[in-house]
């Protein structure tokens, strides 16, 4: 009875142990039947879940477990064979797939571990991303700081705004107890506190520079931790053991406007810098952390281009006041220039005119003097008089010519003339005063020296004049020796005036004159003085007690237009003195030799040079005069008409004639001649003019004619162009009575 | 001789004429006078002068030569040469007229004699001399070339 534990008979013994078998075997099944139940439904609910399949076999396992369980229930009776049937079923399929399931597993639980593994390490890979995204915030962040401070300094040029800015913005950045900006004095030596953020007034307390701390700071363009305790630091009197918190410093570099070199930007060669001081609040517990340090540097760096900036900006608005002054100075100098040159302009008009009065009263007297009866003697005089006040008078406008020197506008004329001549008159005009002085005067022309030669006479007898009047004028006694020669290129290599070479050609030469005198001589030393115009040395007062200096100004610049050179040599005081001058002068053309022009002194008045068909009666007695006068008329275009009697030129003379030239010196009557005339036009407007010509100078000829109604007289000789002259004097004015 | 030496030696002596006092600046300007209308201007005058001087001398002479004197005769004729001469530029001669006048007015006839022969010298040198250059200007006229005209300031000294 006891082999066979699958089947067991009918014994009601157990029946307590049968019941509990019975019941839990139904809830075995139940718990199998459930178990898969609620299996699939949170498979249902998990999409995600792999392994749908060994759940199902699982189940599956499961369930079979529990039908054969369930089905156990029944073999506890006698059960027939469709029971035994079914059981048998119901436990093979359940071996079957219990083993299967068996066989998954083990093929599926290493996965089921790793999926472990895997969730594990995507959690630390969650939390690293959230520290990193921790940091970039936090960096975002410190960034938008920066941004904003640097706005906020950038957005002055005032220096002092700039620093109060920094402060103010980084202290509210990052929450700091205390800010402070210490700049370097004047003298480089030490800091002084300039800026902090609590106080208003910082006092003004200065740390030498030397300080090792601040060494390690500036050495570095980082921000650098120190000690709450050093110098720098200790930014208010802390009372008790109050203990500030960590502090940091960073250098600020103050660039100039020298330090913005394009290569060495970001190697700042200057050794100013300043000294930024942050401390945090000592109660907070906080740190430095790196990315507030990097903050705490850029800004450091911005707020040094600011400063430059600002400090830019301030060297150019002063460089800009100070242009504007000068500006302002200059304008005021210009106007003062122009008033001084109208000033000087105005003095030279009047001077002129009121020098040119009393010379032309002068020269007029002395020209009409020389037309009266003088002795050798007188007329010698009066002719150096002229000679003298002409001189002078071209001196006067010398004065002019100066002005015009200056400007650059004088030319010189060209013209050709007798350079001996020009000599001998020097010579002539300075012998008289030698003399007196009793000074020697030679001169000396070389041979090969040009007869005629072209250029401006007057300015070359003037610079010539000019020489020896000063040789004269300053020695006391001796010799002046005036030389004269062509100049040759090869005597020429002259230490003096390295740059000029003489080289004559054909139609040009270089005239040399060389000016010695035994006079009182000059100190080497101030010989380019004298040339200065007015320069007035006064140990030169020996030499020249009144001399306005003007002349050998004038004299160099003479020369100088004449492509020439003027130089004094001196060997000292009392040894004389030489002055020698080169001057280009023109050699006239070979050509015409023996053509020379006339050198026409033209009367100020042309008026009409014209006289073609004036009819002209000429009455003289005298065939030869007679002659030479209709000659000289035709010359000038008239239609002459002769008559050698009064009664003839009575006859002659019409409405037609415009002239009536009557020679009166002769005993035939002029005079009753002229009264005919006019009783013979008394009724016409337009009678021929009577003029009176004569060689008689007495001045009751003069009166003779005026009071018989002659219209004019004129002294003979007449030359050609006095003749003109008078001529268009008659018919201009209709009277010309010369000055006898 | 080519007319470069024969203009140089017109040149020269005209230069000794004036020099030596023969001819003033009244000759020059005849000089000026004489262009391509008037081509023989300088020539017809001289000419001219030299008639009329001859005549006024053989009268001048002949009114010395009375016993009574007509001074004033004498002195138109003077004044006439004078005249003449002037507007030539004769100036020797002309010179020679002035105290020839003054004696008139003196009625001196010695001197007036004297001044007369002064005058008759200097017209005969002033006439060869005349001639003389006028006598080169043909040559060098001739010759093809020009005759120089002469300045006035380079024989003032």
């Amino acid at each position: 009875m006891e082999s066979c534990n699958c089947i067991d008979p009918q014994v009601p013994a157990d029946d307590l142990l049968m019941k509990y078998q019975y019941i839990s075997d139904f809830f075995i099944a139940l718990a199998y039947f459930s178990i898969p139940l609620e299996l699939i439904y949170f498979v249902k609910k998990s999409a995600v879940f792999p392994y749908r399949w060994v759940l199902v076999q699982f189940g599956a396992f499961i369930v079979l477990c529990g039908a054969t369980h369930l089905i156990n229930l029944w073999t506890f009776r006698i059960h027939s064979r469709t029971v035994a049937v079914v059981m048998t079923t119901a436990k093979v399929l359940t071996a079957v797939v219990s083993c299967a399931t068996a066989l998954m597993l083990v093929h599926i639980i290493p996965d089921l571990l790793s999926v472990k593994t895997r969730e594990l390490f995507l959690k630390n890979k969650a939390a690293e991303l959230d520290r990193e995204v921790g940091l970039i915030r936090t960096q975002e962040e410190t960034g938008r700081h920066v941004r904003m401070l640097t706005h906020e300094i950038r957005s002055t040029l005032d220096r002092h705004t700039i620093l109060k800015t920094t402060l103010v913005e980084l202290g509210r950045t990052l929450a700091l107890e205390e800010c402070a900006l210490w700049m370097p004095t004047r003298t480089g030596l030490e800091l002084q506190l300039s800026y902090t953020l609590r106080q208003q007034n910082p006092v003004g307390y200065n740390v030498p520079i030397n300080l090792p701390v601040i060494n390690e700071v500036f050495s570095s363009n980082r921000a650098v931790k120190i000690s709450p305790n050093c110098p720098v630091a200790r930014l208010r009197p802390y009372a008790g053991k109050f203990m500030p918190g960590p502090v940091v410093a960073v250098r600020v570099p103050l660039l100039h406007l020298s330090n913005f070199q394009i290569y060495d930007w970001p190697e700042v060669s200057t050794r100013n810098y300043a000294l930024m001081v942050l401390v945090l609040p000592s109660d907070s517990a906080r740190q430095w952390h790196v990315h507030e340090l990097e903050l705490v540097e850029v800004v450091a760096d911005q707020v040094a281009v600011a400063l430059s900036h600002a400090a830019i900006l301030e060297e150019s608005t002063r460089a800009r006041d100070q242009l504007m002054e000068q500006n302002v100075a200059l304008d005021l100098a210009r106007r003062e220039a122009e008033t001084a040159i109208r000033a000087r302009n105005d003095f030279l008009a009047v001077m002129n005119h009121e020098m040119r009065t009393p010379m032309h009263a002068v020269i007029a007297l002395s020209s009409l003097l020389q037309e009266t009866d003088l002795t050798a003697e007188q007329r010698l005089m009066v002719e150096t008089i002229l000679k003298s006040s002409n001189l002078l008078a071209t001196l006067i406008n010398d004065v002019l010519d100066l002005s015009r020197l200056e400007d650059g506008s004088l030319q010189l004329e060209a013209a050709t003339f007798n350079l001996h001549s020009l000599f001998r008159e020097v010579l002539n005009l300075i012998k008289p005063v030698a003399s007196v002085k009793k000074l020697s005067l030679t001169s000396h022309l070389a041979s090969d020296l040009p007869m005629y030669v072209i250029g401006d006479e007057k300015r070359l007898m003037q610079t010539i004049l000019n020489v020896v009047g000063n040789a004269v004028k300053f020695s006391k006694e001796g010799f002046i020796s005036i030389t004269a020669f062509v100049a040759k290129p090869e005597s020429f290599r002259d230490a003096r005036i390295p740059d000029f070479l003489p080289v004559p050609s054909d139609s040009h030469f270089y005239l040399r004159v060389q000016v010695k005198d035994s006079g009182s001589g000059i100190n080497p030393q101030d010989i380019p003085k004298l040339f200065t115009k007015f320069a007035q040395n006064q140990s030169l007062t020996t030499r020249y007690p009144a001399g306005s200096g003007l002349g050998l100004a004038i004299c160099r610049r003479f020369v100088n237009l004449m492509e020439g050179h003027i130089w004094i040599e001196s060997e000292g005081i009392g040894k004389g003195c030489t002055v020698t001058f080169i001057v280009k002068l023109g050699i006239p053309d070979r050509s015409n030799d023996f053509k020379l022009p006339f050198v026409t002194k033209v009367p100020g008045n042309h008026g009409s040079t014209n006289f073609t068909g004036l009819k002209v009666l000429v009455m003289d007695d005298n065939g030869v005069s007679r002659s030479v006068t209709k000659g000289l008329l035709m010359h000038l275009g008239c239609d002459v008409t002769t008559a050698s009697s009064s009664d003839e030129c009575l006859r002659a003379v019409s409405l037609e004639h415009g002239v009536v030239f009557m020679d009166v010196c002769t005993g035939l009557d002029g005079y009753e001649l002229a009264v005919r005339i006019h009783e013979k036009f008394t009724k016409h407007q337009d009678r021929p003019l009577i003029v009176a010509l004569t060689g008689n100078t007495k001045k009751m000829t003069k009166e003779n004619c005026m009071r018989v109604g002659m219209d004019g007289l004129i002294l003979k000789p007449v030359s050609v162009d006095k003749m003109r002259g008078v001529l268009s004097e008659l018919l201009e004015r209709r009277v010309l009575f010369e000055n006898v | 001789m080519e007319v470069g030496q024969m203009r140089r030696q017109w040149l020269d002596y005209t230069r000794s004429l004036f020099l030596e006092g023969f001819l003033d600046a009244q000759f020059m300007q005849l000089q000026q006078l004489q262009d391509d209308n008037n081509p023989d201007f300088v020539v017809e005058v001289v000419s001219l002068f030299f008639e009329d001087s001859e005549r006024l001398l053989k009268d001048l002479t002949f009114a010395l030569d009375q016993n009574a004197v007509d001074f004033k005769k004498v002195d138109a004729h003077v004044h006439q040469l004078k005249g003449s001469s002037s507007s030539i530029g004769a100036q020797r001669v002309k010179n020679a007229c002035i105290p020839f006048r003054n004696f008139c007015e003196e009625q001196n006839t010695d001197a007036c004699l004297r001044c007369l022969q002064q005058v008759k010298q200097e017209y005969c040198l002033v006439k060869n001399k005349l001639e003389t250059l006028f006598r080169l200007e043909q040559q060098i006229v001739a010759a093809g070339g020009s005759i120089p005209m002469v300045e006035l300031t380079q024989l003032s000294f």
